[in-house]
């Protein structure tokens, strides 16, 4: 087994186990915990694309590579926002919670987890 | 000549190793942060010390081996100021932020 | 890298994975966060993605590291209740069923890739001389995918703009985070004084042999974000206010020169962010170095978050 095809692998059981968390975990902290480990697996995928693409005396295709970076850093920064958000329901609230069976009736927040 | 300097490297590796696995044996085994924070520093000093020793003879020029003890002495710092905050804290638990 | 690495760093990559999803306390998974980031370089270091992986242990070890850990830190008190609103036995089971489809389906996608893969690195190669910069990667970002950067520079500041907006009416315009407790005597304020110089010198070095060489702006900037994330939080220097106009315009000023670039060249060179024949470098070099300082100020406000103390008008 290539070493690609090992690291691709590898991102597929990351975006399962990332996609288990996200749904599974109720606090949001541990939401956005396993919304970047699914992003990481998408980013080893484009990895294994970019090594597979090595050519003209590079050990990589640089634009899929370049891509990467881009991606990494936009994740922070989405990562950023989750977290203020976050941080936020929980100095309204004084509980970081998603659930709406303690929500005041009113202001009902949706249900959904994960990220904006 | 090159299999003295490989010789050298692995082994100063193979030690620099040993520190590693006795300071994170430390770490899980010891009672409290105090105790494992004294363990932590094994890794850090010597182990990464003999590493980048091990690892001295094996650069091609003189400039990247001088980034290799810089990196070694960045992390003697980082380590060495961290220690001191985290022990700080762990002595008053009751003024944690 | 030998296989055997390989597969070692694999397993190790899953273990911290799955540690991050099962552990029950918040703080230890986020610490299993920052060794699985950093494990994650050695991953892109066996792809032979340099620049990736100084991109990985800088942003994504590393400033994620300490945004979560923050957070972590903040919300230790409500974990315990928390974690007992956990879904019952079927919702993990179809959850559990449905990563596992999730998984199969990124699998096969990788079993079933064309061999040989397609690539434009002969197409970037052949280019590469005219951008006069050596290194393809750079060359990528700044030249040939520039218009995906200056997006991304964008995005950081809209970012930024919506964590600004989640601050409390009262409190806008004013200082992100606690008034810090000064220590002008302690370990942190000595780190705060010794570590900066050296973290400028690197960071600066970083982005300056990124022409050539693995590196460039994003990952030393992010070195200087991290020193000056040190100064504020050891109480040196106190957070400046959002409405100080000085951050504003040290915000702006880097997208700004890439934009005053991108429509000087629609006008000399024909298309939006196109350079001249053979002076393409020093075009590249002014718009990085502008981008360098805003963008650190950007990840440093992004981890310092909304705007919590008032700050009188002056």
């Amino acid at each position: 087994m290539t070493a690609t095809t090992l690291f691709g692998l590898c991102a597929a059981a990351l975006v399962g186990l990332g996609l288990y968390g996200l749904i599974v975990n109720p606090q949001p902290l541990r939401k956005i915990l396993s919304f970047n480990l699914m992003g990481n697996g998408i980013f080893l995928v484009a990895a294994v694309i970019a090594r597979r693409g090595a050519a003209a005396g590079m050990g990589g295709d640089p634009v899929p590579q370049a891509l990467l970076i881009t991606a990494i850093v936009v994740a922070f920064a989405a990562s950023a926002l989750a977290v203020a958000l976050m941080l936020r329901l929980f100095e309204e609230t004084g509980a970081c919670s998603l659930s709406t069976k303690s929500d005041p009736a009113s202001a009902p927040a949706p249900a959904e987890g994960g990220e904006a | 000549m090159k299999i003295a300097i490989d010789a050298f490297t692995i082994v100063a590796i193979l030690a620099g190793l040993f520190f590693f696995v006795a300071g994170t044996v430390g770490l899980l085994r010891f009672p409290d942060t105090l105790t494992r924070l004294h363990a932590l520093t094994k890794a850090d000093n010597l182990g990464l010390g003999l590493v980048v020793l091990g690892l001295l003879p094996q650069t091609d020029s003189v400039f990247a081996g001088l980034k290799l003890i810089l990196v070694w002495l960045l992390v003697l710092l980082a380590s060495a100021a961290v220690s001191q905050l985290i022990a700080r804290t762990a002595r008053q638990p009751e003024a944690r932020p | 890298m030998s296989t055997t690495t390989h597969i070692g760093l694999v397993l190790l990559l899953l273990g911290l994975a799955l540690w991050i999803t099962v552990a029950r306390n918040s703080f230890a998974a986020v610490a299993g966060f920052i060794a699985y980031g950093l494990l994650l370089t050695l991953a892109w270091l066996a792809l032979s993605a340099i620049d990736v992986a100084l991109t990985e242990a800088a942003i994504g070890a590393g400033l994620t590291g300490a945004l979560l850990i923050g957070a972590a830190s903040r919300l230790r008190d409500v974990e315990a209740s928390a974690w007992a609103e956990r879904p019952g036995a079927t919702t993990r089971a179809l959850a559990a069923l449905i990563s596992t489809v999730a998984a199969a389906g990124v699998a096969v996608c990788i079993l079933k890739l064309p061999d040989p893969g397609p690539t434009l690195a002969p197409e970037a190669a052949r280019h590469l001389a005219a951008t006069g910069v050596g290194n393809p990667i750079t060359a990528v970002l700044m030249s040939f995918r520039a218009m995906d950067t200056l997006l991304e520079a964008t995005v950081l500041l809209i970012g930024l703009i919506g964590v600004w907006s989640l601050a409390p009416d009262r409190v806008w315009g004013g200082r992100p985070g606690l008034t810090p407790k000064t220590d002008p005597n302690g370990a942190l304020a000595y780190l705060a004084r010794v570590l900066p110089p050296i973290g400028i010198v690197i960071g600066i070095y970083i982005f300056w042999v990124g022409a050539d060489h693995p590196g460039g702006k994003f990952q030393g900037s992010t070195v200087l974000a991290a020193m000056g994330l040190l100064v504020m939080m050891s109480g040196l220097r106190d957070v400046p206010a959002v409405r100080s106009r000085w951050l504003r315009a040290a915000l702006i000023a880097g997208p700004a020169t890439f934009i005053a670039v991108g429509a000087a060249g629609a006008f000399t060179s024909g298309a939006f962010l196109a350079y001249p024949e053979d002076f393409a470098k020093p075009f590249i070099v002014v718009i990085e170095a502008a981008l360098l300082p805003s963008l650190a100020v950007t990840l440093v406000l992004l981890l310092s978050g909304p705007p919590r103390r008032p700050e009188p008008f002056p």
